[in-house]
């Protein structure tokens, strides 16, 4: 207990105790928070640029044209390279360094130790080196752009034998082994915590789903991740030692046949690369659908629907992610019967993850549904996410994929998945949690701004892509006129740029609205949201160490509208 | 600064964190080297040739390092065997034999690896030494994690407050548990790069 007793008096942190180099896991819940905000914006600011040229291709970008040196964009022109960094660097940022730490770095930080009733988590310490490798790996990453020969070019998958000739990519490669070493530090804490330290009378079958989902999700990135860093190792030998695992012999690049022994296999790479990613796209969606049980769960004012199911199919979600990952190869020139291994999979995984849309959805059936800010962003889920899966089916089919799999359908499907599913989720999180973090309310009215701009600009990027890929867009071009059957669809990416920018612009509010509530918005109590789950059992913000005292559980976690008690809500840690 | 959660032995599993936490990296370690073997075997199976051990390497270095990685496991062990017993001197003893034995391990590993750079044999010599240089490097700086750890501990020991605290063992334990893993990848190693 002398971590509290340091906390209430002996000794007074310092400022950079308190907030730069603390172990207290709502710190630094918070400053993954704020960290992983930064790089969505960022990339998100990479991807604006790319819009400007995919809608106008060609014309000079305005503003911010003449900033960039004349190798990037001559004349303010973006180049194919710079085109390709950018395209690079935005699907490393936003998955890597955005919506990961977001979904497991700070929410699940923050709310793991509360919502079980511990008072820190395993390990604090390792917990604080976790974001300090994290920081540094993204700082790493965006440092590339400024290197001799810029950013990595070679896509956010990086295929060898591209990523290996191409500039760029050993920054790439060293950044992502810092960030896999931070994320494994991350994964086992939260394993060991949630193992280890729940309260009393906290079994199991009474975590929250939003628990559950932070479990999963460690035990993947545990597993899934370090096949990544060996393979990035191997990348690497590649491109220092000029080892040749990814490069086949006899290759010849420019006219001239590549130096290397030659003798390895870039499909390797391939799927290497897929057994981590395809659990990885689990890991960008557990964690916002914990978000969104719990916000379900809390404003419609009854236990969720089927919380065995969902958690069960939580768990199957794992499970299967590991034995799905080759349907991102169907056209590498798979084995057909390997092939329909993989699309039985695929199929198979769909099941829970329609099991849990399912239940979610039934959770609302019946409830006196309170249409608050986080709530809109839950139910806005649904249909979303749902639309960003049922669009992944023909993808997983092996003979509509052969016509898909190269167009801008994918983008469309994966960024429906992505976007409007985890990202959604994630902002939603942020107004229910918020008055959690500073004990103050977010603005409703900015609230709903944000929520309607972000939504409908959202859906106005991705659904037109979705037209142009089923169209024959291919996804892989710097220009899109440079094909004639883009022509047609072309007004489409223009509609597709001008919703961006808008999404752009809806996001001032929620930046201001955050900010602000901060120091001014509206004080709360402990327990806004009349909620049952543990972390409204402590003051808010919580102070070092948690509790005041270790709560005892008695029930399970979705405990609204019991019958007998006048209170429409029955907290875990009440006895009666 | 100690944790609360670490002295706290009324843990849910009964288990205490840090062996837990142990445990747990151990089978992300397990998930590295496997995609490291995995690669190993597509790459052989894929390539028309593949260069016997015994032509390639050095074997009887090889399996001096066997024996010696080998033995620094029991040494380990009985380390903790001392440490358990509350034997100070014991202890120091065999954690020094059992440093003694990884730096051992290091320097015929490094005769290794200067004889066959002074052959001329790199790393891009060939798949079969880039998969070798990959495999036993990335093995060394896991020994080379471990001589840190153990010389930690070896430190530690000389503070009568570390050596008497009740998480003494458990850390002598788990820096155990790690060097045992060190020491199986080097039995699957050996005979897939040496001997097969």
């Amino acid at each position: 207990m002398s971590q509290e007793s340091h906390g209430h008096g002996h000794h007074e942190l310092s400022f950079w105790e308190r907030y730069v180099f603390s172990v207290d896991h709502k710190v630094i819940g918070l400053q993954y928070l704020i960290t992983s905000f930064l790089f969505l914006l960022f990339g998100f600011g990479l991807m604006m640029l790319m819009r400007w040229q995919l809608a106008f291709p060609g014309q000079p970008i305005p503003f911010f044209g003449h900033l960039f040196s004349p190798e990037l964009a001559p004349n303010g022109v973006m180049s194919g390279e710079f085109y390709n960094s950018l395209g690079a660097m935005h699907g490393t940022i936003m998955v890597f360094l955005g919506v990961v730490p977001l979904g497991v770095g700070a929410y699940g930080n923050y709310l793991l130790p509360l919502q079980i009733g511990a008072p820190d988590m395993a390990f604090p310490r390792m917990n604080m080196m976790s974001y300090w490798l994290y920081l540094p790996g993204g700082i790493l990453m965006l440092s590339s752009f400024l290197m001799p020969g810029g950013a990595a070019q070679s896509g956010w998958t990086s295929y060898p034998p591209l990523s290996i000739i191409n500039p760029g990519q050993t920054v790439w490669l060293l950044s992502m082994v810092i960030l896999i070493t931070s994320s494994l530090l991350g994964s086992i804490n939260f394993l060991v915590t949630s193992i280890n330290m729940r309260a009393p009378g906290m079994t199991l079958g009474r975590l929250p789903a939003f628990c559950w989902a932070q479990i999963v999700t460690a035990v993947l990135l545990l597993l899934a991740f370090p096949p990544l860093e060996a393979a990035s190792v191997l990348q690497l030998m590649d491109r220092v030692f000029h080892t040749s695992f990814y490069m086949p012999a006899g290759l010849v690049i420019l006219g001239k046949t590549y130096a290397g022994s030659g003798g390895g296999q870039p499909l390797l790479w391939q799927h290497l690369f897929w057994f981590l990613a395809h659990p990885e796209v689990y890991v960008l969606v557990l964690p916002p659908m914990g978000i969104v049980s719990e916000i379900i769960a809390n404003n419609t004012r009854k236990p969720l629907h089927g919380y065995k199911t969902l958690v069960g199919s939580m768990v199957a979600i794992g499970i299967m992610s590991f034995l799905v990952w080759a349907h991102h190869m169907f056209l590498s020139g798979m084995s057909p019967v390997l092939g329909n291994f993989f699309l039985v999979t695929t199929m198979i995984i769909s099941v829970p993850s329609v099991a849990i849309l399912t239940c979610l959805i039934f959770s609302l059936k019946g409830g006196s549904i309170r249409y608050n800010v986080p709530m809109l962003f839950a139910l806005a889920f649904l249909p979303l996410f749902g639309i960003g899966g049922l669009t992944g089916l023909p993808l997983g089919l092996t003979v509509t994929d052969i016509y898909l799999h190269d167009t801008y359908y994918v983008i469309g499907h994966f960024h429906f998945v992505v976007v409007t599913g985890s990202i959604i989720a994630l902002m939603g999180g942020v107004y229910y949690w918020f008055p959690k973090w500073y004990g103050r309310k977010m603005n409703d009215t900015l609230g709903l701004i944000h929520f309607w701009g972000s939504v409908v600009s959202m859906f106005g990027i991705f659904f037109p892509m979705l037209i142009m890929g089923l169209a024959g867009a291919s996804r892989r071009l710097y220009d899109p006129t440079a094909q004639l059957h883009n022509l047609i669809v072309q007004p489409l990416n223009v509609v597709s740029t001008c919703f961006a920018y808008s999404l752009a612009l809806f996001q001032l509010p929620f930046i201001y609205n955050f900010f602000h509530s901060m120091w001014a918005g509206e004080k709360t109590e402990e327990n806004p949201w009349q909620a049952t789950t543990l972390e409204w059992a402590c003051p808010s913000p919580p102070p070092h160490g948690n509790f005041v005292k270790t709560p005892r559980v008695y029930r399970g976690p979705y405990e609204y509208t019991p019958h007998g008690r006048k209170a429409d809500f029955w907290p875990q840690h009440e006895a009666n | 600064m100690t944790t609360i959660a670490i002295e706290n032995p009324d843990t849910h599993s009964g288990i205490s964190n840090a062996k837990l936490g142990v445990w747990l990296f151990l089978a992300s370690e397990v998930m590295l080297f496997a995609t490291l073997f995995t690669t190993y075997i597509v790459l052989r199976m894929g390539s028309a040739t593949w260069p016997w051990g015994w032509d390639a390497l050095n074997v009887p270095l090889g399996t001096l390092n066997t024996v010696i990685l080998i033995s620094s496991s029991v040494t380990i062990v009985m380390a903790y065997a001392r440490a358990h017993a509350k034997d100070l001197g014991g202890f120091r003893l065999w954690m020094m034999t059992t440093i003694l034995l990884s730096f051992a391990f290091l320097v015929v590993k490094g005769f290794e690896y200067y004889g066959e750079f002074s052959k001329g044999i790199w790393p891009s010599t060939s798949v079969f030494y880039a998969t070798y240089f990959t495999m036993t490097g990335l093995h060394g700086i896991h020994i080379l994690c471990g001589i840190v750890v153990n010389v930690g501990l070896l430190i530690m020991s000389f503070n009568k407050e570390s050596w008497e605290h009740p998480l003494f063992l458990g850390r002598v334990e788990g820096a155990g548990l790690y060097w045992h893993f060190v020491d199986v990848v080097w039995i699957f190693l050996f005979p897939a790069l040496y001997l097969l």
